[in-house]
């Protein structure tokens, strides 16, 4: 390759310097953490007759619920929805899915497919959704978030063409670590690295970046056997093994591809990550079925009220409203989504209410499509993954089930945040399909032939939710955090709003756990 | 960025909380206009009627909503944000903010009297 320029070589650093800067400044506030889980919590014996009402039963009531309930609280849950779960939620065929607005989706997938609007992800280290989960016996299979064959694509970069994770990634360590090779021969690294560690150091960038005995990253067998080759070794006469030709350093960098290989790198993002087998809901499913009647369905609540003695909530029944009816408990643990939380008439301190009312949740959606074959697989070699594209869609994530099933498949269309997400919650459900058919149709071109059905959730249109997470800045939580998850009086809130798991339901889990535990300790306290 | 060069960023390298792209923030609103900021943005809560919609909570109406009277407190709503409403500050331009208060304020069948300007938009940053 040629000498890159002094541009590409301060372009080339800066990926590097952004990468640790933004680093520093995740880890401030608090998303590079891992979980505090610190396994089952065992609470004492609670004085008999002592209650505890929880409102809400995704993932963070229902652990509250399950705790409670076995240290030998009475306990009851209100729940919006029909169903327990909350943002842990799966649709299948036959489930109609209505929009604020009035939109009415009916999910025509196949049996076996499914879409998770919301979480689809368990980290190994997020310990205590994963003990949940094991606990009530839900079964586990690998999410595939790392594919090298799946591809990494911009509309402006390769003429459009989309680019293999793999090649993408093997011309980049290629050329940085023949860049640093070079510096390090010319004696420019002096400063930083001592005679006996270049010496290390260049071997090591050889191993690395998959560069030849001259320190070189270019066409032959070393770098083919990282990006691939044009023509795979195989067995025979016939085999003639050509190797590939690695992009230039200026194309790739040109192209900004370089910045979609790095999502595996993250803490959060790294192997193994796994997903309940037949769709994240099985886990509220099943603790829904763990808890069984103490939850009540179909309950919006509409006033929380404390006094000196416990806590009074209000609510009618969510689907046609009716008439006014009360749950009442000692203490109250509080999971509804704060920008509907912020709404309900409730009678906490000025600091919780300005931590609620202060905290609204991100915009985020997701879209599900349905198509006749597995063409990823068949056609493309694609088996799970994600594919990442400048395109609004942003993510392309092929299913991580049924492999190589001759039938058909959901992919996930589009998975994003942000403006895209904005834009996509004020269209129509059929124009998110349309939009994430055509920017999907520019990665795979069998698209068009190939599609039957799909689903789009906007999370800033689902009814009980009113977005996908807590909207925490680090200024925001420097203000906020400790009074939106303190003790006030009778009350408490849990979710992964009131964690540094900032939509993870391992937020909510340990968010639950801790609440639990600050109530616990305040109603046995002498 | 310089010389006309533009890198499109798929994502950098850290993730947003829950998403794996860090930066899907994606890019910056393109619509101009009171009527396109709120077709392209607010209709997604507050609808295409601007009669807003209730499940668990409520997105308030704008039509007919008395306290739209006051554009101080609509541009701060879209500003700053409030009760579930994100602070769109960091989104909008000057001009997009203070069109799209504009433009609610006087259609919907609202007639409200008073405009807002760029410069009240910049003295909320």
């Amino acid at each position: 390759m040629t000498a890159p320029s002094r541009r590409s070589l301060f372009q080339m650093i800066g990926v590097v310097a952004g990468s640790a800067a933004m680093y520093h400044a995740m880890t401030e506030l608090g998303y590079a953490e891992g979980s505090s889980f610190e396994g089952p919590i065992k609470l004492s014996r609670p004085p008999a007759g002592s209650s505890v009402l929880i409102l809400g039963a995704g993932v963070a009531g229902m652990v509250a619920a399950m705790e409670l309930r076995d240290a030998g609280y009475q306990v009851r849950l209100l729940e919006y929805n029909a169903r327990p779960g909350g943002r842990n939620w799966s649709l299948y065929g036959g489930d109609t899915y209505t929009e604020l607005g009035g939109a009415t989706q009916q999910v025509r997938f196949d049996p076996g497919q499914y879409l998770n609007p919301g979480p689809w992800r368990l980290p190994f280290h997020h310990r205590g959704i994963l003990h949940y989960a094991r606990r009530l016996n839900v079964a586990m299979e690998p999410f595939i978030q790392v594919n090298y064959n799946a591809y990494v694509h911009s509309g402006s970069a390769y003429g459009g063409k989309p680019q293999r994770y793999r090649q993408i990634q093997a011309d980049f360590h290629g050329h940085v670590a023949e860049l640093l090779a070079k510096s390090a021969k010319q004696n420019a690294l002096d400063q930083a690295v001592t005679k006996e560690d270049r010496e290390i150091l260049m071997q090591a960038l050889q191993g690395w970046g998959a560069l030849d005995q001259n320190y070189e990253y270019k066409k032959g067998f070393a770098s083919s056997m990282r990006r691939g080759f044009d023509v795979d070794p195989g067995g025979g006469i016939k085999s003639v093994t050509l190797p590939s030709e690695p992009s230039a350093l200026s194309d790739l960098l040109r192209s900004g591809l370089w910045s979609g290989i790095a999502a595996g790198h993250n803490y959060e993002l790294q192997s193994t990550i796994f997903q309940p087998r037949g769709g994240m809901g099985m886990i509220g499913k099943a603790m829904g079925a763990e808890l069984g009647p103490l939850i009540e369905y179909n309950c919006k609540v509409t006033d929380i009220r404390q006094d000196g003695q416990g806590v009074t909530v209000s609510y009618v029944d969510s689907r046609n409203g009716g008439g006014r009816r009360t749950a009442q408990a000692q203490w109250c643990i509080c999971t509804i989504p704060t920008p509907i939380l912020a709404q309900i008439p409730m009678n906490v301190g000025p600091r919780m209410k300005a931590a609620i009312d202060q905290l609204p949740y991100l915009a985020a959606l997701k879209v599900g499509l349905q198509f006749k074959r597995r063409f990823w697989e068949e056609d493309e070699q694609i088996y799970g993954g994600i594919t990442y594209t400048s395109l609004p869609s942003t993510t392309i994530s092929y299913p991580m089930w049924d492999y190589y099933a001759k039938g058909k498949g959901v992919l996930l269309g589009a998975y994003t945040f942000g403006r895209p997400a904005y834009l996509a919650a004020s269209k129509s459900p059929e124009e998110r399909i349309q939009d994430a058919m055509r920017d999907g149709a520019k990665i795979h071109p069998q698209y068009p032939a190939e599609y039957e059905n799909g689903v789009a959730v906007a999370w800033h249109r689902v009814p009980w939710a009113m977005g996908c997470q807590g909207a925490w800045t680090d200024e925001s939580r420097e203000q906020h955090y400790n009074n939106l998850c303190a003790l006030d009086g009778r009350i408490v809130l849990a979710n992964e709003h009131a964690s540094r798991l900032a939509g993870w339901q391992e937020g909510s889990v340990t968010s639950a756990l801790d609440a639990v535990t600050r109530l616990h300790a305040r109603v046995v306290q002498p | 960025m310089m010389r006309g060069f533009c890198v499109v960023t798929l994502l950098m390298a850290v993730p947003a909380s829950a998403a794996d792209t860090p930066d899907m923030r994606g890019a910056p609103f393109a619509m101009q206009g009171g009527e396109a900021v709120y077709r392209g943005v607010c209709q997604g809560c507050h609808m295409a009627d601007a009669k807003g919609a209730s499940g668990a909570g409520t997105y308030p109406a704008l039509a007919g909503n008395p306290k739209l009277a006051e554009p101080g407190y609509v541009l701060s709503m879209v500003m700053n944000g409030h009760r579930g409403m994100p602070p769109f500050g960091g989104q909008f331009s000057n001009g997009q903010a203070a069109d799209v208060v504009n433009f609610v304020r006087s259609h919907f069948g609202n007639h409200y009297k008073g405009k807002v300007t760029e410069a009240d938009a910049q003295a909320l940053r």
